[in-house]
């Protein structure tokens, strides 16, 4: 009897497709994947198009995969469309877990993004400013292109999801914990709870290879700017590092080359804000022992030594960061 | 068929296989003749402004995620770009350690756009059945066990980029002055022992691309085909000697005839690049400024150029590794001299550089210099402005960074190499449209044809995606004037 397969929709936002590759970098094992479901939608692979898409009826897709950050009007149809048809929805790498990289456009808006790539860098001849426009007649033909957003979002602020599958890209072996749950599901209509995420609920400092002391230091020093000794703990040698601020999972393969953790993993579940997190983490290891009785001056000074905090702690999760919508209110950035 | 309801639009909507989004419009004349034809980029991300205000070292780890199917041609142009913010020239050992990462990063690329893109048309065949143009059809003709070798040294290649890189996807190790971390003699044995086999399998890649497609007539006249032909500049990397390089050179751009048009050093670019925007597509259209842009047109008085596999070879004189040098010959004997004008030859060319990027990661890991400690200084000076340039595999990549004294972003400027392939690809589609649709005759052929003359540019597409089983059908909507839907070209 031939058993029983899954149909497996794999779609995007704005994305660099690098979570394209990490499935691929399943090598063998992508066998085990599509033994247990057909792939019926894959825009970089397969071919379909929208309109293959829309065939389907509601819910007749079982998995949809969600890579990349919302970004247009079109993303914005896509999501809404796949959750309509799909019965599970994943958020897959860390721009539409957390919005990701392309999120820090959220410092920014669309007027400032085509002003800087149409008109203000040096290589662009411009005189006129001519910018892309949503319909255009040129030569007597119509010409669209979807609305650029001036935020970038996670995907579950647009539409709800399932599960979560973060890491920029995310890490084979926990691509790999998709296989189980798909069989699970095949086999006796179970499935994990609502928002879960696969990877495991432990901070990446409960994986770090490198040595403690929980001592405390008094400066901060930039990554370039000092050789580390390979043994000890970043932070307290001074480094930026998020580790304390995130969800572990990805074999601390950054911390592995010596470089310092940017975060890309997100938060594990129990901490709201990855930011405030971490600067309750400095706070913390700069010999402040209770942060909240900080006055806004220390918090400043403290502040100052570090360079650009928010594009250092909030580099992979602004959109969905609190701090998102107040600096933007305030035009702040 | 009423004479009102003839289809005057055609819309390929998305364009698949593609790193990115963009779609394909295409619009007939009264005769039903394709007057003109757009490829369309339909997203932005704005790096150019988001990135200001970042401290200029994080940048080869923020640059990556532009794209995760060359992440490696982002971080080594952000690190050489970083490196000349500081004022820095790195240590020898730390020049040869990226280099290495860089050759398995284009044999990665290369590789995957071969097997799993491109080669179903010419192993399986241009005309083969729809469903088997795909990277089972290869398994299916050559053999299960050549599958299997592509899957080993695809990962190979991303273990190589992982050991330097900290990851093969989003590599972190480039900072200011160097790289993060050495390797040590075990590494190096694994990656030598990794070399040796993806040397064999470039010859055997070659071999593969002689006995299926040079010796299939069909396949040559495809390939040297008017639809697929286009007389442009070409622009490379190249060392003193005018010979290959993709991590380190100069500049040389030459004519259609195949003479230098110009030489530069890579932080002369502005000199030489200009960048024009269209309304009708996000991503720019870069020309050679000396020459001018004079609209999607070929030929020696418009600024469009050309880069990827096939322009650098143009651009340069020679292949300094021996094997990858006589495939070199062959290709341009074969193809009637240099320059090859022929779009689908691109693919060829990508072959012939994999080989040379084995071999030269095979000198390199067995260079006495690599498992040095000495790979990384600490910058001193202030920082002020820098610039970063090497091949992507997809063409001539070049990141500009400005900073404050403190060392934080304040612009940067970025021509990416798909982008600078932008107009010839929107020469090339209309050019095999034209070819194929006469007098409101829409033929099946076009499909495939149209992906062909843009797929050979590789532009950006995610690479390796093709490995996935599966049938790959494409639809073509035509549309009346009225813009009802008038007919469905499906396979």
């Amino acid at each position: 009897m031939k058993a029983k397969k899954m149909k497996l929709a794999i779609v995007t936002g704005s994305t660099c497709e690098g979570c394209g590759i990490s499935i691929l970098d399943l090598n063998e094992k992508l066998l085990d994947l599509t033994a247990l479901a057909d792939i019926v939608y894959w825009v970089l692979a397969m071919d379909f198009k929208r309109h293959d898409l829309e065939k389907f009826k509601k819910k007749d897709i079982d998995i949809c995969i969600h890579h990349g950050t919302i970004r247009t009007s079109e993303h914005v149809h896509i999501a809404n469309l796949l959750r309509k048809k799909s019965k599970i929805l994943i958020s897959f790498g860390s721009c539409s877990c957390f919005g990701g990289i392309p999120g820090l456009c959220n410092v920014t808006n669309r007027e400032d993004i085509f002003k800087a790539v149409y008109k203000e860098t040096p290589s662009t001849v411009n005189t006129k400013f001519i910018i892309p426009q949503k319909k255009i007649t040129h030569n007597g033909h119509e010409l669209t292109l979807p609305e650029l957003y001036d935020d970038g979002m996670a995907l579950d602020q647009v539409v709800a999801v399932d599960y979560y599958l973060p890491g920029c890209p995310p890490q084979v072996e926990l691509i790999e914990r998709l296989i189980p749950i798909i069989k699970e599901f095949l086999g006796t209509g179970k499935l994990p709870a609502k928002g879960t995420v696969i990877a495991p609920e432990k901070n990446l400092c409960d994986e770090c290879p490198l040595e403690r002391e929980n001592k405390i230091i008094d400066k901060i020093v930039r990554p370039h700017k000092v050789i580390p000794d390979p043994k000890i703990c970043l932070l307290e040698q001074g480094i930026l590092c998020i580790g304390p601020a995130t969800r572990g999972g990805c074999g601390a393969q950054c911390i592995n080359a010596l470089m310092p953790c940017r975060g890309c993993m997100g938060p594990t579940t129990d901490i709201n804000d990855q930011g405030a997190k971490m600067i309750g983490a400095i706070a913390s290891i700069l010999g402040v022992e209770k942060e909240q009785d900080l006055s806004s001056e220390e918090v400043e000074k403290l502040m100052d030594q570090i360079k650009d905090p928010l594009g250092t702690f909030y580099r992979f999760t602004l959109p969905v960061a609190s701090i998102n919508k107040s600096y933007k209110e305030k035009g702040l950035e | 068929m009423k004479k009102t309801n003839k289809p005057r639009k055609i819309t390929i909507d998305p364009v698949t296989r593609l790193e990115g989004e963009a779609k394909i419009s295409i619009f007939l004349n009264d005769k039903g003749d394709v007057e003109n034809a757009y490829f369309q980029v339909v997203e932005l991300r704005g790096f150019e402004r988001f990135c200001q205000g970042r401290p200029v070292e994080e940048m080869p780890r923020i640059v990556t995620r532009i794209c995760g199917v060359c992440p490696g041609a982002h971080h080594m142009a952000s690190g050489k770009a970083v490196d000349d913010v500081y004022h820095v020239d790195i240590p020898s050992p730390a020049k040869k350690l990226r280099e290495l990462f860089y050759c398995a990063h284009m044999i990665h690329s290369h590789l995957a756009h071969f097997y799993a893109l491109s080669g179903p048309d010419f192993v399986v065949g241009p005309d083969a059945d729809p469903a088997k143009r795909n990277i089972l059809g290869i398994i299916e003709k050559v053999g299960l066990q050549v599958g299997s070798e592509v899957i080993k040294h695809r990962s190979y290649a991303q273990n190589i980029q992982g050991i330097i890189g900290g990851k093969a996807t989003h590599p972190v190790c480039n900072l200011p002055g160097g790289l993060s971390k050495a390797i040590n003699s075990e590494e190096r044995k694994k990656i030598e022992d990794m070399a040796i086999s993806l040397v064999e399998f470039s010859k055997f890649s070659l071999k593969l691309v002689e006995d299926v497609i040079l010796k299939n007539k069909g396949y040559m006249d495809l390939i040297t085909s008017d639809p697929y032909r286009h007389e442009t500049y070409y622009m490379g990397m190249v060392d003193e000697s005018n010979r290959i390089n993709f991590y380190e050179g100069d500049i040389r751009v030459v004519n259609q005839r195949g003479e230098e048009y110009a030489k530069f050093k890579p932080k002369d670019y502005l000199n030489h690049i200009g960048e024009h925007v269209e309304p009708w597509s996000y991503l720019k259209f870069p020309y050679l400024k000396n020459v001018g842009w004079k609209g999607l047109i070929d030929g020696p008085d418009s600024g469009i150029y050309r880069v990827n596999s096939l322009a650098r070879l143009n651009a340069a004189e020679g292949i300094p590794t021996l094997l990858a040098q006589e495939a070199y010959e062959k290709m341009y004997e074969t193809l009637g001299g240099k320059p090859a004008h022929f779009t689908l030859a691109f693919n060829w060319a990508r072959i012939v550089e994999m080989m040379y990027a084995s071999e030269r990661l095979l000198e390199l890991v067995r260079d006495e210099e690599i498992t040095s400690k000495d790979i990384r200084i600490i910058p001193t000076e202030t920082p002020t402005e820098g610039i970063g340039c090497v091949e992507a595999p997809r063409g001539t990549l070049y990141h500009h960074y400005w900073t404050d004294e403190e060392g934080m972003i304040e612009k940067v400027n970025l021509i990416v190499a798909t982008g600078q392939n932008n107009g010839p690809m929107c020469i090339s589609i209309k050019k095999a449209a034209q070819s194929l649709i006469k007098k409101f005759q829409v033929k099946e052929e076009l499909l495939n044809m149209i992906e062909m003359a843009f797929r050979a540019y590789d532009p950006c597409l995610a690479c390796a995606t093709h490995m996935l089983p599966g049938q790959m059908p494409l639809e073509v909507n035509i549309y009346d004037s009225q813009k009802n839907l008038f007919n469905r070209l499906k396979r």
